[in-house]
């Protein structure tokens, strides 16, 4: 990465000489790209968005989210101050009702706080208006789900394929990318089929290739084995540890993920956050 | 998103409830359609009467008189109230005689010039006679509608010594021999009428009474002529049914006989503006003139430039296409109406898209999640939701196009038989043009896009934790 921007940081290893586009192989102009094409040369895996200048992927401070239920005050997240290094798996365990998976809608962008701030890779969300969040969680981060969240009647290429289109990747680009992060999950062959001809474990390698498509520096990924038997929970976990730090030499992956379980996270993840009634009640390092 | 891909996704959203979304597309198509077919059956009436109108002549003919800038009771007493003085005409009134004549028919946009005789005229059967109004009638008179299925034929030659008779005076002529009105077509006829002689000079100046002798220096006729009986033979070629024919100068002429105009004219019958002549006081109005020509004009859009003209040159002109502008009016309230009761359909069909959608969002409630999770902007959201409701509008307003001609086409077959059976000879009335076709459908296309627009608000609204959490 080349340092000192702030912003901008390129993933080629050339760090002299112009900036060449692995994809493109064309050299480009830093200034150019950020002030005009910032957003595709993201797409093209050309250019990210590093951690900030301390090297943290995500920072939350006193954040908190309260509904308001007739009379009642709820407080689903209750002043939460975070620190995850770019390149941490994070485990968010806690009973249910805890926070955890409101925590993670906040670092989604779905939610918006009550109080308090969330930085994702140095930008503040709370800063962001609704079509900047939307990109957000279309090319920032990943999102995985505990109920696989896929579209019934669409193949398993096309829900693959669906981030890509949101993101308006051109048509000859798409089929690659949607082989590629197929490939990274091990569903190559099942672009064909539909989700419902698909196990569990099938369907929630789909629905990782679907977060993995727009090659995001982060994924949330909210009990993405609680409707899993273990055996295929713990596949699950594995291919999100290898994503988190892929073999290859290629760039660490930022992952939150919410969890009930406990020996899961004791395994795969480098740091457990506990919470109780929307707080930071324990945090560990296995 | 892309447009391309917006509409790939809503083609696969409306396949997903395939048969509840082709029933709405129904809907619209059954709106568009009864649109359609309202609208063409208004248009194809319209274009019907403007057809018959413009084949009888009556809107590209600008009829000329002479102008006669009388002294009218009252005007001068009138304007010395107001102040203002009497109004002096641009252009002084000019003499409508053969000079005329040729200058008018130099005018540009301008087909024909002829003028109209009408005369009271004896025909003579035998010894015995029934008098009638004849009238004159120019060549290009034959495409006159009353001459749709005539008896016989239309005069033979623009010179031919021929007359096309009324039925009632056919019949009645007929009746001096005990025959048929058809017996008398090749028959021949002689015609009296009141033909104008010059007087002789010297007969003017032995006739008594007060002859104003202050114009005599220029012409004899505005000594004024004799009115003498005279005779032409001539041969029945025609009868025909109806009794008022559009002849020219007096818009309709009620004549019981017609003749072919060169015919009339070679006559030289008195005619009701000859009086004005002989008492005539200037050169202006003094001497031989027609009493009315009419200026036929090749395109209707032409006449009011081509009256400019006339009037120009000294004359007073008068055109039936002032009249056709309250009509046309008519005809644009009445397809406003059938438009209005067509659009209703289509109005309760857009309450089926509404429903349609409305369903959607709740069914899709998760799946709407799902894209915003994903990172779909409220925009995409709505422009989907815009889209499945264009697809329908567009899918609907093509249908209904289809049925709505073939509506109409029965309707026009049906019509069609109806006025056979009765005898009558079928008429078209029912015109779908192109741009009915281009209007209907983009018309359905907004339809479907403001019945679209609440379903669409309200999924792009929808909060993405909300629709997560939905089963």
């Amino acid at each position: 990465m080349i340092g000192g921007d702030g912003e901008i940081a390129f993933r080629s290893r050339d760090e002299r000489g112009p900036f060449r586009c692995p994809r493109t192989r064309k050299s480009a102009d830093l200034g150019e790209i950020r002030a005009n094409n910032w957003a595709l040369a993201a797409y093209n895996g050309c250019v990210t968005q590093p951690a900030d200048s301390n090297g943290f992927a995500i920072r939350t401070d006193h954040l908190a989210r309260h509904y308001q239920m007739g009379e009642a005050l709820i407080r689903a997240v209750d002043g939460v101050s975070l620190e995850i290094q770019a390149g941490e798996f994070v485990a968010l365990l806690g009973s249910s009702g805890s926070g955890k998976s409101t925590l993670l809608n906040l670092l989604a962008g779905l939610d918006h706080p009550s109080a308090g701030t969330v930085t994702v890779l140095g930008k503040d969300l709370g800063r962001m208006g609704a079509l900047e969040l939307s990109r957000h969680r279309n090319q920032t981060i990943g999102m995985v789900f505990q109920s696989f969240n896929l579209l019934p009647r669409m193949t398993v290429f096309e829900n693959v394929e669906l981030p890509l289109r949101l993101a308006e990747v051109s048509r000859v680009e798409r089929p690659k990318r949607v082989q590629e992060a197929l490939g990274r999950v091990g569903l190559a062959e099942r672009v064909r089929h539909r989700p419902g001809e698909l196990s569990g474990g099938e369907q929630q390698r789909v629905a990782i290739a679907r977060a993995l498509v727009n090659r995001p520096r982060v994924l949330l990924a909210d009990e993405p084995t609680g409707n899993l038997d273990s055996r295929t929970g713990e596949e699950i976990m594995r291919l999100i540890a290898g994503i988190n730090r892929p073999g290859d030499g290629s760039a660490a992956t930022t992952v939150v993920m919410v969890t009930h379980e406990r020996p899961l996270a004791e395994q795969f993840t480098n740091r457990i956050i506990t919470l109780a009634d929307g707080r930071v009640a324990h945090e560990e390092r296995p | 998103m892309k447009l391309s891909d917006l509409n790939e996704l809503a083609w696969q959203n409306l396949r997903e409830a395939f048969l509840r979304n082709s029933l709405t597309t129904m809907g619209i198509a059954v709106g568009v359609a009864s649109l359609v077919a309202m609208l063409s059956l208004g248009i194809g009436l319209q274009d019907m009467i403007n057809r018959r109108l413009e084949r009888g002549g009556l809107f590209d003919s600008v009829i000329v008189r002479p102008r006669v800038d009388m002294v009218r009771p009252g005007e001068q007493a009138r304007n010395r109230v107001l102040g203002q003085p009497p109004p002096a005409p641009e252009v002084p009134a000019a003499r409508l005689d053969g000079d005329a004549r040729r200058e008018l028919a130099q005018l540009p946009n301008v087909v024909e010039v002829y003028p109209e005789f009408r005369f009271a005229g004896d025909m003579r059967l035998v010894d015995e006679g029934r008098l009638t109004d004849v009238t004159s009638l120019p060549v290009s008179a034959s495409t006159n509608d009353a001459f749709e299925g005539m008896l016989g034929h239309f005069f033979s030659s623009p010179n031919a010594h021929e007359i096309i008779l009324q039925t009632d005076t056919a019949e009645s002529l007929a009746q001096i021999e005990n025959k048929h009105a058809a017996d008398l077509i090749g028959r021949n006829i002689v015609l009296r009428y009141p033909g104008r002689e010059k007087l002789p000079a010297e007969s003017g100046n032995a006739a008594p009474g007060r002859r104003n002798a202050a114009s005599t220096s220029t012409a004899d006729e505005i000594m004024g002529f004799s009115v003498i009986s005279s005779e032409i033979p001539l041969q029945v070629v025609g009868i025909v049914s109806a009794d008022v024919v559009f002849s020219g100068g007096g818009a309709f002429a009620r004549a019981g006989a017609f003749l072919p105009l060169a015919v009339a004219e070679d006559l030289r019958v008195v005619q009701g503006n000859d009086t004005r002549e002989v008492i005539g006081n200037s050169l202006a109005n003094a001497g031989e003139q027609y009493a009315t020509l009419t200026v036929r004009v090749d395109r209707a859009s032409a006449v009011p430039a081509v009256q400019d003209a006339v009037r120009n040159l000294g004359f007073a002109t008068f055109s039936l296409l002032d009249l056709t502008r309250s009509l046309r009016r008519v005809f644009a309230i009445l397809d406003l109406l059938l438009g209005i009761f067509g659009s209703l359909a289509l109005a309760v069909a857009s309450l089926g898209i509404v429903n349609t959608l409305v369903m959607a969002i709740l069914e899709r409630r998760r799946e709407i999640g799902v894209l915003k999770a994903l990172g779909a902007s409220d925009r995409d959201v709505r422009q989907l939701f815009f889209a499945e409701a264009s697809v329908m509008g567009l899918a609907g307003g093509a249908f209904g196009v289809l049925l709505g001609w073939g509506i109409g086409r029965t309707i026009q077959f049906v019509t069609a038989a109806y006025l056979r059976q009765q005898g009558i000879p079928a008429e078209n009335i029912w015109l779908v043009p192109w741009w009915l076709v281009l209007g209907a459908m983009a018309f359905s296309l907004v339809v479907s896009l403001a019945a679209g627009m609440y379903p669409a608000a309200r999924a792009a609204r929808l909060d993405p934790v909300e629709a997560l959490r939905y089963q």
